[in-house]
């Protein structure tokens, strides 16, 4: 009964259009919304068992080696149960899907503010009281720079084509310029929070995570026990954004915990926890070159990177991921150059590689289409390949013409290419600036178990997550779809490593992913129920509890006498590497700057985008919207800031680490081309959780040069760095 | 947090003399989480009379407890200084100044990073440990009035205009009531930044009083780094009147840029009598400058503030 399916040719049968209930594709409710917004849904650190233990985490106040620990007074201290620390403790968290555990240890401190110990007490306050009187001595050691410099450049991480250097000597137009964004944090509004208990050998975590599958491999190596005894539950996560991708330094200590206390213990980091002992996005820095004739047409592309991590850390932010495929150019050097830092670990955090990368070298088309004259959505027309240029790839599909298009008329752009300052209101400058948006599009493996039962209900189990993202309800609408059902008769049950492993949330695989398991695990079923009407899967109508062939009209308890159950598996196969997968769209934003103050106000933002079917409008609009608001932060406000002389982060909270609030995000408005992506998976729908951040900051930044002549070249564009160039 | 005892004063002759009070707890229970506070004892005063808002001697007086929403809301403010609504409306966010009271809006501590980061050095919460945020981290520190022992900013608005509005704070203590003009209530950092205002131990903020309005114009310009919920870089209160097309009167206070809400008589005597011409204001925004100094990462407050003070005089000396 059960049904894998590897994706390795293109699936033009388009078969969720043949099917009858009509629910895939609305703009339905989320099912879990009432339990979030009436609080009933419990977060990882809300389903506290009796005699929890509560966890603190103590931080390393500076870098060096931990060679004496003073821990008499929090030893004395009534309700104080446990210190832990030692060789487990993680020192950073696992980058996704790094399925074992990462660097461990609390004696050798990297960054300030590294967990070097956990205090256990009977209540929060007093492990919090504890822990703030425990005190450090720490040598000098060796220790990476805070501040990055002395890149490597790994040799696998360079490409050339052609000559870049001669095409830029020959061009009639080329821009060479350098652009640095800063780190940035994930910023979820859940903090990283885990409860862990054990009963006898087996552990059980509660924690928020985003790849349970990866997380339980992770856990277990961590702590030395088989995977098999390890159960992670996370029904519901608030968010993540990469940050909560590979287990973190709280899941392993609570685990710890637990087992030297032997009863539950929890451990919620608090804001600056999050912000100092997680994850950043590495800064960057990149040259960009862009070599074009009079007609903007592209001949060259350069691009290359510096970024930085902790010591022994494999990850690097891949800023060049999207260059080689978006433009045409024959003539290229794409390169990522890695550094080693004292600072928080680098890892994934809101659309990797393409969230900064595309940013940047969306600006420097902006600047090509000044320096020729040329409209920004006109030269970025003419720049579309026919295939990717740098293989004999064709793409899947390439709907940036028809994205720019679109949203250029949606939003009303202006293609008489305006000179910069030209239109002030009072105080305000307007200008209006646009950006592509492009994001690769991954398939992951992922399983699912759908069981239909005969009272006309079924039932999903996967170990996949919902991270805010809507996954409930576009796993039900999709099994509605298929199996005739109306969404209240589907129960989807998430974020539990006891079900089948799915494809976790992360790189915008989810939905594609897990989807895809479950297409396949309803066909199957699809293909049981047939067969008992002596009927072909594809000739079978199922709708709202019947189902029809041949003139016939069947009540499904009529059909099956026990329930049914398969298990959907899709594997990522050869159409990963015969197209070039990715998803397209364009940004268009109107923005005001004070001349007097520098200060920027986005007036209104559009974005049109294309990534295959469209399970759900509308929780994918609202991942566009939340994509095009983190682009409206990277833009203008969000920055971690590190000391220069120990790289601590210093704005460490919600007050200083400045996410765009309400009054700084304007209307925003979405407009999504439906597709049929069949070289992506059965269901032809492509990820779209990142899509609407992957340039969304250039078209702003692009916005701020039209409305002032001012090019920040340095995000985010405080007022500071925009008031340079104002006329006094 | 650090074990601590709590008691709740029934009348104001009771709270006096404590060494810790709290109201609406806005800033004193965060920076207690994160230890950067650790009273032994706590008053709460949150049942003391002080939430009234009364006509006195022409003007008003603000009982310590009155919140900034209800303060910013209340019409006299509104019709008769509009300075201090709009202040107090670009703090915070609505949550907080439904919590925040005036008492304690004036005895906010700094956002320094380093302030609030127990394992840095800092002479304001460690006398004698050191500075930490001079070499570091300096967006939101001072220009004007800072020492080399220390360089934070106050970070209040609803401060800044009263300060333009020439308020009085209401103070009772073991001897009786005294009243201290606002512009002597807070004191430099100089060598001893852990001091912050002229208030002796145990003395209790009443009520805030401000005289009659001044006539003029008046307006709050805060320039910050988002729309909303962010601390001022550069603020400005403004009270300016017009006669024979020459400025008669000024009061200018700024925020966002020294270790209290900023005022300077000399500056605002370079303008009166003068027509309102952008070399007057540049003179005189000289004088006030005067002794200005950046850190590094705060430098550009300086011609922040020479460009908003002109947009500012220039609406207000509209006629």
């Amino acid at each position: 009964m059960n049904l894998h399916h590897k994706m390795d040719e293109a699936d033009r049968r388009n078969r969720l259009d043949d099917m009858a209930q009509g629910v895939l594709s609305t703009p339905m409710d989320r099912p879990e919304g009432p339990l979030k917004v009436s609080g009933t849904a419990t977060y990882a650190h809300e389903a506290q068992p009796e005699g929890m233990l509560h966890g603190v985490f103590v931080r390393a106040p500076r870098l060096g080696r931990v060679v004496e620990k003073d821990d008499a007074a929090a030893r004395e201290m009534a309700g104080v149960e446990a210190i832990i620390s030692g060789d487990r403790l993680l020192r950073n968290p696992a980058q996704g899907t790094a399925n074992e555990a990462p660097i461990q240890g609390a004696t050798e401190v990297h960054y300030v503010g590294q967990p070097v110990a956990l205090v256990v007490a009977d209540t929060f306050e007093t492990a919090r009281a504890a822990a703030q009187s425990i005190s450090f001595e720490i040598a000098d050691a060796d220790r990476a720079p805070t501040d990055p410099r002395n890149y490597d450049s790994p040799e696998d991480e360079q490409s050339s084509m052609g000559d870049l250097e001669k095409a830029m000597k020959e061009a009639a137009i080329s821009i060479d310029q350098t652009y640095t964004t800063p780190s940035h944090n994930s910023a979820a509004m859940e903090p990283h929070a885990s409860i862990a208990h054990w009963d006898g050998e087996k552990l059980t975590l509660r924690g928020s995570y985003q790849m349970l599958k990866y997380n339980r491999n992770e856990l277990a190596d961590a702590l030395g026990v088989d995977p098999e005894n390890v159960r992670i539950v996370a029904p519901y996560v608030g968010g993540g954004f990469g940050s909560k991708l590979g287990i973190a330094p709280e899941a392993v200590a609570a685990a710890l915990a637990a087992k030297e206390t032997g009863r539950p213990v929890g451990v919620a980091m608090t804001r600056q926890q999050v912000f100092e002992s997680t994850m950043r996005r590495s800064e960057t820095k990149q040259r960009i070159r862009l070599a074009a004739d009079a007609n903007g047409r592209l001949s060259g592309i350069g691009h290359d990177a510096w970024v930085s991590n902790l010591p022994d850390e494999d990850y690097f932010e891949p800023v060049t991921q999207a260059t080689p495929f978006t433009y045409r150019g024959e003539n290229r050097m794409i390169g990522t150059h890695v550094t080693r830092v004292s600072r928080t670990c680098a890892g994934s955090v809101r659309a990797p590689g393409e969230a900064v990368g595309v940013t940047c070298f969306e600006i420097a088309m902006d600047e090509l289409a000044n320096a020729a004259g040329i409209d920004p959505v006109e030269l970025r027309r003419r720049n579309i390949a026919e295939q990717d240029p740098t293989g004999d790839q064709p793409y899947s599909s390439n709907k940036l013409d028809a994205t720019l298009t679109s949203g250029a008329a949606a939003f009303g752009w202006d293609n008489s290419c305006p000179a910069p300052s030209s239109r002030r209101e009072g105080e305000w400058l307007i200008g209006q600036g646009m950006a592509s948006a492009v994001r690769v599009n991954t398939l992951m493996g992922s399983k699912a178990r759908v069981t239909l039962d005969p009272d006309g209900t079924a039932t999903v189990e996967t170990d996949m997550t919902d991270i805010g993202t809507g996954t409930y309800a576009i796993l039900t609408q999709l099994t509605a779809e298929m199996l005739g059902l109306k969404p209240s008769a589907v129960e989807v049950r998430l974020g539990d490593t006891d079900h089948p492993p799915g494809a976790g949330s992360g790189g915008s695989w989810g939905a594609a992913s897990a989807g895809s398991s479950v297409f396949l695990a309803c066909q199957s079923l699809r293909g049981h129920i047939a067969k008992a009407l002596g009927t072909d899967e594809k000739d079978l109508t199922l709708k709202d509890g019947q189902a029809i062939a041949d003139n016939r009209s069947v009540p499904l308890s009529e059909i099956l006498d026990a329930p049914l159950e398969s298990i959907g598996e899709i594997e990522p196969g050869d159409t990963g590497d015969d197209v070039r997968q990715a998803t397209w769209g364009a940004y268009f934003s109107e923005v005001a700057v004070n001349a007097v103050t520098g200060e920027t106000r986005v007036r209104r933002m559009h974005g049109t985008f294309a990534a295959g079917r469209i399970l759900n409008p509308k929780t994918a609009r609202s991942q566009c919207l939340g994509g095009m608001t983190f682009g409206i932060g990277m833009a203008l406000t969000e920055e971690l800031m590190h000391d220069p002389r120990d790289g601590r982060i210093v704005n460490r909270d919600f007050a200083e680490y400045h996410l765009p609030v309400n009054a700084d995000v304007p209307q925003l408005t979405v407009e999504l081309l439906e597709e049929r992506d069949p070289w992506a998976n059965p269901m032809q729908a492509k990820g779209i959780g990142e899509l609407g951040i992957c340039g969304a900051a250039a078209a702003i930044l692009n916005g701020i040069y039209n409305a002032t002549g001012v090019r920040v070249r340095d995000l985010p564009a405080t007022l500071d760095k925009v008031l340079a160039g104002l006329d006094d | 947090m650090t074990p601590f005892n709590y008691e709740r004063a029934s009348d104001i002759s009771e709270a006096v003399g404590k060494p810790q009070f709290i109201a609406g707890g806005t800033n004193l229970l965060d920076l207690m989480k994160l230890g950067v506070e650790t009273p032994d004892r706590i008053t709460d005063i949150t049942r003391l009379d002080m939430k009234n808002i009364e006509d006195h001697e022409g003007g008003l007086r603000i009982g310590a407890l009155v919140s900034n929403s209800d303060l910013a809301a209340d019409m006299r403010v509104r019709q008769t200084y509009p300075v201090l609504s709009r202040a107090l409306l670009s703090g915070a966010s609505g949550q907080l100044r439904n919590m925040a009271t005036t008492g304690g809006n004036l005895l906010q501590r700094t956002r320094c990073y380093y302030f609030q980061d127990k394992s840095s050095p800092c002479n304001k919460r460690e006398p004698g440990s050191g500075c930490s945020a001079i070499g570091g981290v300096t967006r939101l520190h001072a220009i004007l009035g800072a020492s080399e022992h220390c360089i934070a900013t106050h970070p209040s608005d609803m401060a800044v205009a009263m300060q333009a509005l020439d308020a009085l704070v209401e103070v009772e203590g073991k001897d009786g009531s005294r009243r201290i003009a606002l512009s002597d209530f807070y004191r430099l950092p100089e060598d001893r930044p852990d001091r912050e205002t002229v208030l002796e131990y145990g003395e209790l903020i009443t009520a805030v009083v401000l005289p009659p309005a001044p006539t003029g114009k008046q307006t709050y310009r805060k320039v910050r780094d988002r729309a909303s919920y962010a601390f001022a870089l550069v603020s400005v209160a403004g009270i300016v009147s017009m006669q024979d097309g020459k400025i008669a009167q000024v009061a200018l206070a700024f925020g966002g840029v020294a270790p209290r809400p900023w005022r300077d008589l000399e500056f605002e005597a370079a303008l009166v009598g003068r027509a309102p011409t952008r070399e007057t204001f540049d003179a005189a925004t000289d004088i006030l400058l005067r002794d200005a100094s950046g850190q590094g990462g705060n430098d550009f407050k300086i011609p922040l503030l020479r460009r908003t003070l002109r947009a500012v005089l220039t609406e207000l000396c509209e006629e």
